[in-house]
């Protein structure tokens, strides 16, 4: 067992606080504010190579691994990002380069891959649909063959970054459920380039992450090239799978980083605020949650660790799956919790724009609906972990 | 040592200190020395532009950068090689607070050097002295200028910009090799990448054994500047008021 960082992992982390401490929460408290996409942070974190990390060298990345990645969000969250630190990275590192880098076809990755290592090309990813959310196996998205071209047609709903994105990768069925020997079989994965007039895209007004869009998506016979399939042809959900664990194992990270920037903005806030004699950081009452939270946040950082080490060294998706179910439900609890408890050390301080604190309860708020609910990962552990009978139907 | 080639392709020195933080919380062990505890290191802010401007120069003329540091510091060495630097030279000396041994700690080893320009930061964040450049070039007999804010190179010359008192510039134009000590401000540093945090693995730091028996510095003691206390004043505004005009007279501020 080895839990020290190599020479190499340290350095990311330092790079990455180097990075945050230039875009301090004033800065995305401006672009949440102007709902406008952070331009100058995502030129930075492109020109110091984070968009590559996990992209093989022969196309222009680093060629690291999941680990190296978790590193540099949590070190860009908890040092003032909050999940911007997270969130341009899993559209367009996850969704977009990770997907492509484990099942592309090499003309998909010498298309691809070289332009997203540099920042040059966004991506996003349309899986969730309104009538199959948590139910994804569920979607009505099809995609027909029709000569040597794929005619796709369907609704999407939440494609965070649709409205920008170079490259969007859509999930689609390719055979009917009904026709399916098993629910799992008949899902197929394309890659498309955006803008494409087929394509309708939709911003949809949220809670919070202004400074980025998430946006209903239709799909009007929009037709592509045999090859933008990634092979094999219905065995998409599997494919998927590569791209689910990673996307929820740096959700989990944007847990731990959000609450760790939360809770040291609060811990300086207690320090120096006295309503009655002492500070307000001396009284257990508001000490405990915190540290209690804490030290939850970081038993779920081992474990989301445990679930990237098992990814990168090729573990089948199961068990990553296992780990990063149980991360997320860890994190997101103690995340929550530290985010409120950070927000009440605030008192009506934490109420204003002006201390940040609200925007990251509004950011924290995601992480218990995406991209897994609490619920669904709880019923994984339930059904595939502890050997319960599956608690739905479906 | 050779003479500058022409400005077409120059070998630089950079000289980079590992130093405290200034946002660390400096407390004594004891009269003679900081306790270590509680202490953050990082690359002495001034030389993250003179490595910066190093690499630079390097993009533009061609050459090649060697970067140099005393003490314990393969960290900063290493986030130098990683910003674009060849090579690092370590000399494991301790040299506490004595420039003019780190001065000559480097001068040992970079006179067996070939070079056309050293590069170091106009002083360190944590001693502020804004010795060890100025001393090195004297012990090396070479041109310097310091506190200097732009460079240009000119046919076997450097035409630098120094920041004088009260805005005003100077322009002084230097024969290589020469050395220079460079304002913060000069450059952007370039943030770390990824790719050169692992190009720099495979980069040497090579170590080297230096004795300096000469010490220009004795220190007697070390002690924190006693804490000046805050005041609270309570009171009605008008007494507030009063205190407060009595206080700046007493200062001799009004
Ligand atoms: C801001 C934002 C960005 C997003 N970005 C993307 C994106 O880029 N791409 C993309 O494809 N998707 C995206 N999503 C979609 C997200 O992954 C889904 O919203 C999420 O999976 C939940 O689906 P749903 O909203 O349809 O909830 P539903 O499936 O309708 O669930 C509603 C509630 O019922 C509960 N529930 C459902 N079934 C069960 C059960 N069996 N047992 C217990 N409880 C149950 C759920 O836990 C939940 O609380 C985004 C969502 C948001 C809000």
């Amino acid at each position: 067992m080895e839990f020290s960082m190599s020479d190499e992992q340290r350095m990311i982390a330092d790079t990455a606080r180097e990075i945050a401490e230039d875009f301090p929460p004033e800065y995305w408290r401006e672009k949440e504010e102007k709902q406008e996409f952070a331009e100058e942070f995502w030129r930075a974190i492109s020109d110091a190579g984070f968009v590559g990390i996990i992209i093989p060298e022969e196309y222009g990345g680093a060629g690291m691994g999941m680990i190296e990645l978790l590193i540099a969000m949590e070190e860009l969250a908890a040092n003032g990002c909050g999940m911007a630190g997270v969130w341009y990275l899993v559209l367009t590192e996850v969704f977009g380069a990770l997907s492509i880098v484990k099942h592309g076809t090499e003309k998909q990755k010498e298309k691809y891959l070289p332009k997203i290592a540099k920042g040059k090309l966004e991506f996003c990813m349309a899986l969730t649909e309104p009538d199959a959310g948590t139910n994804t196996l569920n979607i009505k998205t099809t995609a027909k063959k029709d000569g040597d071209e794929w005619v796709i047609n369907g609704n999407k709903i939440f494609i965070s970054g649709a409205d920008r994105a170079g490259g969007m990768l859509i999930v689609a069925r390719t055979t009917p459920k009904e026709k399916a020997p098993r629910r799992t079989y008949g899902i197929s994965l394309f890659l498309v380039e955006l803008p494409n007039p087929a394509i309708r895209i939709n911003p949809i007004p949220k809670h919070g992450i202004n400074y980025s869009k998430t946006c209903e998506v239709s799909f009007n016979d929009l037709r592509l090239p045999e090859d933008s399939l990634i092979p094999p042809q219905d065995e998409g959900w599997y494919l998927i799978l590569d791209i689910l664990n990673p996307e929820r194992m740096s959700f989990t990270t944007a847990a731990i980083g959000i609450s760790k920037l939360a809770i040291n903005k609060a811990i300086e806030y207690s320090k120096h605020r006295r309503v009655f004699v002492d500070p307000i950081g001396s009284y257990q009452a508001l000490q405990f949650p915190l540290a209690e939270s804490y030290a939850m946040l970081e038993a779920a950082k081992l474990m989301n660790f445990k679930a990237a080490w098992l990814f990168d060294n090729n573990v089948n998706y199961r068990e990553v799956g296992s780990f990063a179910n149980m991360a997320k439900v860890v994190a997101v609890e103690a995340g929550i919790k530290a985010v409120y408890w950070a927000m009440q050390i605030f008192g009506g301080y934490g109420y204003t724009k002006e201390y940040d604190v609200e925007r990251w309860w509004r950011e924290i708020n995601l992480i218990r609906l995406a991209p897994v609910t609490q619920q669904m990962a709880l019923a994984y552990i339930g059904e595939h972990i502890l050997g319960m009978p599956k608690s739905y139907r479906v | 040592m050779k003479i500058g080639n022409g400005g077409e392709s120059l070998k630089i020195f950079v000289l980079a200190k590992h130093a405290i933080d200034t946002e660390s919380e400096i407390r004594l062990k004891d009269e003679k020395s900081i306790d270590e505890k509680g202490l953050i290191y990082d690359i002495n802010d001034w030389d993250r532009y003179a490595i910066e401007e190093a690499i630079r120069l390097k993009e533009m003329h061609g050459g090649e950068v060697t970067v140099i540091g005393v003490g314990n510091n393969e960290d900063t060495l290493r986030k130098c090689l990683a910003m674009g630097a060849d090579r690092a030279i370590k000399i494991p000396l301790e040299t506490g607070m004595d420039p003019y041994k780190t001065a000559l700690a480097i001068k040992d080893v970079i006179s067996e050097e070939n070079f056309d320009l050293i590069i170091a930061g106009l002083m360190s964040q944590d001693c502020n002295n804004a010795l060890v450049g100025a001393l090195l070039a004297s012990m090396l007999n070479l041109p310097f200028a310091t506190a200097v804010t732009s460079v240009k190179v000119e046919d076997g010359k450097l035409r630098v910009t120094r920041e004088l008192e009260g805005g005003y510039q100077e322009e002084v134009i230097l024969q290589l090799p020469c050395l220079i000590t460079v304002q913060s401000g000069i450059n952007e540093p370039r943030y770390v990448s990824i790719m050169g945090i692992k190009r720099a693995k495979s980069k040497e730091i090579k170590e080297v054994d230096v004795k300096v028996d000469k010490e220009m510095i004795e220190l007697e003691r070390m002690y924190l500047p006693p804490v000046k206390k805050a005041e609270l004043i309570t009171g009605s505004a008008d007494e507030i008021a009063e205190k407060l005009i009595e206080i700046f007279k007493e200062k001799g501020v009004i």
